[in-house]
């Protein structure tokens, strides 16, 4: 059974968003995005700095089954990146919602999230795929 | 729902993640195929390999049967009891219906072929078999564990009668002999040394767990592919099929073309493809930067305006980086490009060799 965050948004892609204390937007893949990869061998984030935009690609996922775009929930500057998914991609598998996260924006408008599903939409969603 | 094989429950009570392959509901990891796939090559791994097909062939023409159905010649296992064979089994039109060994037991011969090409072969060797003395029988009553690895030999040893360790002990590479109602073969699907150990289906789950506590550790098929890409070796459907020549996928070695008076099928085809040089060639492809080859990427070649294509494409966890097979035009050089996400990417071409007995080749 997947796990899914009561407390974060999601895109029907399997990227979830948590806006943290200082308004800044967390992205990452889901527990259940990790699971259908399979081993993450290779993570491409944005630079800092950069902008990304709703809708547009903002990053790949490699794993040893195939080839994935990220998007982001929110458009905005890249404020961080998580440098360990270099190192260490399989921590997007052992740590999708955590230490497994990809990059950090600062949103033009937040309000964008509120087009994003919430848990309980995501969970009908992959258990409709299921 | 497909195919179970007897240790389906097994895998399931092991946390299997259990996906459809050819038809078979089949463990593709438990947990991670990465990890799984290091155990192989640095001491030991088992694979549920009861989904392939088992055949006997026997009758008084058993030999001059397999001499006519195959590319390879069975006669060079005559005098070596339980001695393997590689071949592929090709059409009239030289293409290849699919891979797959046989054992020669005296005056019968075990042949295994691959799962999801079952009916079709089936269906091709009894009607072959027609103008021969031959029967056929197929063996699903028989599971298939593969124990691979450099210390699966001696810890499956270690697990089974004395009797049957003692034949394991004397087994060459490459030979199968039967062991009470076992049949323990030294071969694999991996480029480590190890078993494949066929057994009646009702004792498979009690081998399995046995092997397990004794330190071997279940692997996937999703392990199996990255294990066998880097072995450098063919997956049918992938490398070959039914309109690719076995001279377009290395396995030009598999094809016995002495002694000339021996007629197979597909060899005047086979003939006068070699008379003409054949066109394609199967090699490895290496890209040490990030990104995975993945199959069906096309392949360009400098002054060459026909494209390759890669036939599987992976992250090779023993190395670190990305290698593939590729079918491409002869001419091709030390390097070629291949299309990725949009990109033409330049890559290495080397042998189709990569890994064998835990050590890289390139």
């Amino acid at each position: 059974m997947s796990d899914i965050r009561k407390e974060l948004k999601y895109l029907s892609s399997h990227e979830w968003a948590r806006v943290e204390e200082d308004g800044t937007v967390t992205i990452g893949i889901t527990d259940h995005a990790q699971d259908a990869l399979g081993d993450v061998v290779y993570v491409e984030t944005p630079e800092v700095g950069s902008r990304v935009a709703i809708g547009e690609e903002a990053g790949v996922v490699e794993s040893v089954k195939a080839a994935s775009d990220i998007y982001s929930l929110v458009s905005g500057e890249v404020v961080a990146v998580n440098e360990t998914l270099q190192d260490a991609p399989e921590t997007v598998n052992s740590s999708p919602y955590d230490d497994g996260w990809f990059f950090r924006v600062k949103p033009d408008d937040l309000a964008e999230l509120d087009e994003a599903m919430d848990a309980a939409e995501y969970r009908e969603l992959i258990e409709s795929e299921d | 729902m497909g195919n179970k094989t007897a240790l389906y429950a097994t895998h399931q009570a092991m946390g299997g993640k259990l996906v459809d392959f050819g038809g078979w509901d089949m463990p593709l990891h438990y947990g991670s195929q990465i990890e799984e796939h290091h155990k192989v090559r640095q001491t030991a791994g088992m694979f549920d390999v009861s989904h392939m097909t088992v055949v006997d062939v026997t009758g008084s023409q058993a030999k001059a049967y397999l001499q006519y159905l195959l590319a390879n010649d069975v006669a060079k296992l005559d005098g070596n009891l339980g001695k393997a064979l590689y071949s592929g089994m090709l059409n009239h039109e030289g293409g290849v219906i699919d891979d797959l060994i046989v054992y020669n037991l005296g005056d019968w011969y075990r042949v295994v072929v691959n799962c999801s090409t079952r009916e079709k072969d089936l269906a091709w060797m009894n009607k072959i078999a027609a103008d021969f003395t031959v029967t056929l029988t197929e063996r699903p009553e028989l599971a298939m564990i593969a124990v691979q690895g450099p210390n699966a030999i001696r810890i499956a040893s270690s697990v089974v009668t004395a009797e049957r360790a003692a034949i394991i002990a004397d087994l060459k590479v490459f030979q199968g002999l039967p062991a009470g109602d076992w049949f323990i073969g030294r071969t694999g699907y991996t480029g480590e040394d190890g078993l494949e150990i066929m057994l009646p289906n009702e004792q498979a789950p009690a081998f399995w767990q046995a092997l397990a506590d004794a330190g071997i550790a279940p692997c996937g098929l999703g392990a199996r592919d990255t294990l066998r890409l880097e072995a450098g070796m063919n997956l049918y459907g992938h490398e070959m099929d039914e309109t690719v020549s076995p001279l377009a996928a290395n396995m030009g070695w598999t094809i016995a073309w002495q002694p000339l008076e021996r007629n197979f099928i597909g060899r005047p085809v086979l003939e006068a493809q070699k008379a003409a040089g054949n066109s394609h060639k199967l090699v490895g492809l290496v890209l040490r930067e990030r990104g995975v080859l993945r199959a069906e990427q096309v392949v360009s070649i400098e002054g060459c305006e026909e494209k390759g294509v890669i036939t599987s494409g992976t992250f090779s966890p023993s190395l670190g980086y990305s290698i593939a097979l590729a079918r491409v035009p002869r001419s091709i050089g030390s390097h070629c490009q291949v299309e990725m996400r949009g990109k033409q990417v330049t890559v290495e071409v080397v042998a189709p060799n990569f890994v064998r007995h835990g050590k890289a080749l390139i």
